[in-house]
Parts: C-alpha cells; sequence; structure tokens
C-alpha cells in the first residue's frame, strides 16, 4: 500500500460507522412519517366522529404500510412533454432536505449526529431548500394546475421564510448562540425559562409559518382541491406522490421538533425547578420525570398532534389573506418584538435575560 | 489533507461544470437549475475553508430565496430558442472581448500583493466564525456595514415607487373594516303582515 492511499482511507471505517447509525436513524424516522400520516388519518376521523382507518391488521395499524405496498406497485405516469428527469428528481428534492436537517438535532445533551456552531443557520438553510421540490414539480409536470400550484408555494414560502428567519433571530439574540445545544442549555431552569413565555409573539409566529412552510392546512393553497386540483403534485403517480406525500409529514415532524427545541426546551423537563429536586433521584420514576430525550419526543408529538388539529379546524385561508397575514401581519410583529427584546436584554431583565 | 484535497477538487469540478453548463444548456430552466447548483457548491468550499458562516449564508439568501424567485419568473416566460441564437455569431466578438478584459482583470487583481498572503492556520472546533465576522462588522467596519443597509433600503424604496401604480378602478378588500362590520350594516329586519 502507498502511503496516499492509507491516508485517503484512513477516515473510511469512521465514515462508515457514522453512515451506518444515519441510515438506521432515517429508517427509524422514515417510519415515524409513516406513523403520523396513520395518526392524521385516524385524529381526523376522531374529530370528525368516525372510526378512520380500523381494517388492515390490528385497530388499523397495518394501514401505512399496505398503503406504502399499493403505491410501490403502482405506475408511475409521465405526463405527454414532462421534463423527463426534473420530474423523476422533484420528489427526492422535497424529501432529503427534511432529512437532511436532522443531522444537527440535539435529542439530548450528548445524543447527536453532528454539533456545529452554526446549526441554526444550518437548519434555516435546509429548510429554505424544500421548496425547488414543489417549484420543479410544478414546471416539469407541463401541466397548467401544477404550475399554478408551484406558483403560489414560491410566493407563499418565500414570504413566510422572512418572519420565521426574524423569529429565528429573536431565539438567537436570548441565547446568544447559533448551537443548537446552547440554545436549549440557555432555557434551563423551570417552565417559565423556556422561550415560549418571553418571546410568546416570536414562537406564535414561528408556529404559524411552521405551519404555512410545510403547506398545510388552513394555508395549502398550494393544492387547494377545490381550485386547482390537487397543485403542483396533479400529475404525479406511485411513488413520485407516495414521496412528496411522505415528505410533507417529515416536514411537519422537522418543524414540530424545532418548535419544541426553540421554545420548548427541547430535552428539558417541565418538572425542573417546580419539584424539589430529590424526586428527581427516585429510583426508576426519576429518570423518567428528569431532563431526557424522552421529553424531547412528547413535545415534538404535541405538535404534530397540533398540525393535525389545525387541519381538522380551521378552513382553507384565501390566497390574498396569506399574503397579507405573513407581510402585513407576522411580519411587523417579529419586527416590534426584536426591538423590544433587545430593550429587555439591554436592561437585563430577570428571569430571563438576568 | 489529502482527503480535504480530494472533497475540493470533486466540488471544483462539479462548480466548473455546472458553470459550464449553465451558460451552454438552451433550456433557461435548466440554467437557472444549473446557477443553483454552482451556488451550491460553491458553498460547499467555503466551507472548506472555514468559512462556514459564508457558506451557509450563500445557501440560504441566493439558493433558499434569490433563485427561487429567479426560477419563478423564467419559468413564466416563453422563451423563443430561434430568435434568441440569430444574433449570436454578430455579438459573439463582443462577447469574447468582454471575456478576455475580465478574465484579465481578474489575473492582475489575484495576483496583487493583498492576495499574496500565508496560509492560515487550522482553527480550533469550537471557533465561532460568525461571532468574529459579527463583532468586525459591528466594530471596526460598522459605518461601511451600514452605509450598504442605507443603499439597500433606498435601492428598495426606489424599485418599489417604480413599479407602484394605482389603478382607478382597482377594488380591495379592508379587512380591518370587514372584520369591524355590525349587524345592522348587512341585514334590514322588515316587519311584515302575513299573506
Amino acid at each position: 500500500m502507498t502511503e496516499w492511499w492509507i491516508e485517503l482511507t484512513s477516515p473510511v471505517p469512521h465514515v462508515l460507522l457514522v453512515s451506518a447509525y444515519m441510515l438506521v436513524f432515517m429508517l427509524v424516522l422514515i417510519g415515524c412519517v409513516a406513523y403520523v400520516t396513520f395518526a392524521e388519518r385516524k385524529v381526523l376521523g376522531f374529530m370528525q366522529v368516525r372510526v378512520g382507518p380500523n381494517r388492515v391488521g390490528p385497530r388499523g395499524l397495518g394501514q401505512p404500510i399496505a398503503d406504502a405496498f399499493k403505491l410501490m406497485f403502482k405506475e408511475m405516469i409521465l405526463p405527454r412533454d414532462a421534463d423527463r428527469f426534473l420530474f423523476r428528481v422533484a420528489p427526492l428534492l422535497s424529501m432529503t432536505p427534511a432529512l437532511a436537517a436532522w443531522a444537527v438535532i440535539p435529542f439530548s445533551e450528548n445524543l447527536r449526529f453532528a454539533d456545529i456552531n452554526a446549526g441554526l443557520l444550518y437548519i434555516l438553510a435546509m429548510t429554505s431548500l424544500g421548496v425547488y421540490g414543489v417549484i420543479i414539480a410544478g414546471w416539469a409536470s407541463n401541466s397548467k394546475y401544477a404550475l399554478l400550484g408551484s406558483l403560489r408555494s414560491a410566493a407563499q414560502i418565500v414570504a413566510y421564510e422572512i418572519a420565521m428567519g426574524f423569529a429565528l433571530v429573536g431565539v438567537l439574540m436570548a441565547s446568544g448562540s447559533l448551537r443548537l445545544g446552547d440554545i436549549v442549555g440557555a432555557q434551563q431552569g423551570s417552565v417559565l425559562n423556556w422561550y415560549w413565555l418571553p418571546l410568546l409573539p416570536l414562537f406564535l409566529t414561528y408556529l404559524i409559518s411552521g405551519v404555512a412552510e410545510t403547506n398545510r392546512a388552513p394555508f395549502d393553497v398550494v393544492e387547494g382541491e377545490s381550485e386547482i386540483v390537487a397543485g403542483f403534485h396533479v400529475e404525479y403517480s406511485g411513488m413520485g406522490f407516495a414521496v412528496f406525500f411522505l415528505a410533507e409529514y417529515a416536514n411537519i415532524i422537522l418543524i414540530s421538533g424545532l418548535t419544541a427545541l426553540l421554545f420548548l426546551g427541547g430535552w428539558l423537563s417541565p418538572l425542573e425547578g417546580i419539584v424539589p429536586e430529590s424526586v428527581l433521584h427516585v429510583p426508576y420514576l426519576g429518570p423518567v420525570l428528569a431532563s431526557g430525550p424522552h421529553w424531547f419526543v412528547a413535545k415534538t408529538c404535541f405538535f404534530i398532534f397540533c398540525f393535525l388539529w389545525f387541519r381538522a379546524t380551521f378552513p382553507r385561508y384565501r390566497y390574498d389573506q396569506i399574503m397579507r397575514l405573513g407581510w402585513k401581519v407576522l411580519l411587523p410583529l417579529t419586527l416590534v418584538w426584536i426591538f423590544v427584546e433587545g430593550v429587555l436584554l439591554y436592561f437585563e431583565l430577570p428571569p430571563w435575560f438576568d | 489533507m489529502l482527503v480535504q484535497s480530494a472533497v475540493f477538487y470533486f466540488f471544483a469540478t462539479v462548480l466548473v461544470l455546472s458553470a459550464l453548463a449553465m451558460i451552454t444548456v438552451r433550456n433557461p430552466v435548466h440554467a437557472v437549475l444549473f446557477l443553483v447548483l454552482a451556488f451550491f457548491t460553491s458553498a460547499a468550499i467555503w466551507l472548506l475553508l472555514e468559512a462556514e458562516f459564508l457558506g451557509i449564508t450563500l445557501v440560504l439568501v441566493y439558493v433558499g430565496a434569490v433563485m427561487v424567485l429567479f426560477l419563478f419568473v423564467v419559468m413564466m416566460l416563453d422563451i423563443n430558442l430561434a430568435r434568441m441564437r440569430a444574433g449570436f455569431a454578430r455579438y459573439l466578438p463582443v462577447g469574447l472581448l468582454v471575456g478576455a478584459a475580465m478574465a484579465a482583470e481578474m489575473i492582475v487583481i489575484l495576483n496583487t500583493p493583498a492576495f499574496d498572503r500565508p496560509r492560515p492556520e487550522p482553527k480550533a472546533p469550537d471557533h465561532s466564525n460568525t461571532q468574529e465576522l459579527g463583532e468586525l462588522l459591528f466594530t471596526e467596519y460598522v459605518y461601511p456595514f451600514e452605509l450598504a443597509g442605507v443603499i439597500l433600503l433606498v435601492a428598495i424604496v426606489a424599485a418599489i415607487t417604480l413599479t407602484l401604480r394605482r389603478r382607478e378602478r382597482a377594488k380591495s378588500q379592508r379587512p380591518s373594516k370587514q372584520v369591524r362590520v355590525d349587524k345592522k350594516d348587512r341585514v334590514r329586519l322588515v316587519s311584515m303582515d302575513s299573506e
């Protein structure tokens, strides 16, 4: 073996190990995505006084797997005069950013893939890439409904990304760091120290923008069944449609996880600072009540439920009102609150900014 | 070091090829997408240079926002390729001249002592590029930074005033008025004898 070969291949075992972890995590995540679609159908069912899917497996739990199999064996139809390459690549472009963003998300103090010091920026960059899948799908399908859907999506995502970015500016002002681990660490204390309270307007803005970014009801004019059939993915069938469908839910999980990290203290336990310290050291019960990855998962699940809840509750916004809400309501709100937060930081208001 | 070089050459090849493809492909949407790829790979090269803030901001601002709007516009164009290529031979000498002049300028500038610097030492893993940039921007370069902001603001105001026009018969809704509407504005109750 020559020396350069050894040097070039020495990181390979490490890379392989990390890749193996990543692969396992991706499989688990995609499994979760499949079951979020099931949860959505069940939750919507119960909210509409129906049963929801209950035929496949015990209590219908096999439904997502049956759906995946069905879609896998269906033909993927290519519309006439469609752009062959872009048409096939578009679903992947909307799925990969949602998965890639998980690289920097910390589950607990030490449980994470990468601990980069520009983590929040990385997340923002990755979530801003997801729009390409939608736009390219709409253009490559060579269909006017699909194109209308993708134009709406481009305008909507650009509008809400600004409000979302400003909400994140507020978070990084309060925590003084772009590293996600430090942001959670800065929220240590009790439930009242988490950023949802001092940054309440930014928290709400972030949640609303998150719903708009994922093109979910009530901001789902991109799909808008009643106006433009199914919007950007109207021409997709089989696996192409399945990947778009999964990407939507992958984005929901991502946004929910981020909201939990940035505003609800991530893996921190809500009981910290409220119950006496000794309770957290009780055998068996203690680790459950103390901070840990399970709190992060629980908070994420809560926000996922909120997404489903919104869909069952709100009627769809009209297009011009979506634009109004983004540019004229949320954006000024975040600007004002960043100013207020600056003042609070300057005067070091306890208990949050001391 | 060798691994870094391998990664660098990979990204550099992709960057050059996508930049070439961007100006040679016929379809304007494909050209925009190749430009996106070029931005993305140059961001990766900046990451290799330990400029993670600039690299990620390039993706965030240019790929995530500017190019989306670009794509938005280009998608709606109906470009007649035959007419576009009609003047190609006529403008080729001018284009080559401009290209040669730009290349010469780059060569001259990059050979000046300002760019002839020793390779900086690699920073520690917890070195925050973002913080350092921020400190420089808000201390040493605060006036140029603020000036750039004001110039951009002027550009925004100019662009808006150029395109804003009030049409005479345009109708719009006032949501603030709509939510304040009262029953007596909309409904008139009439008592009638039964027939």
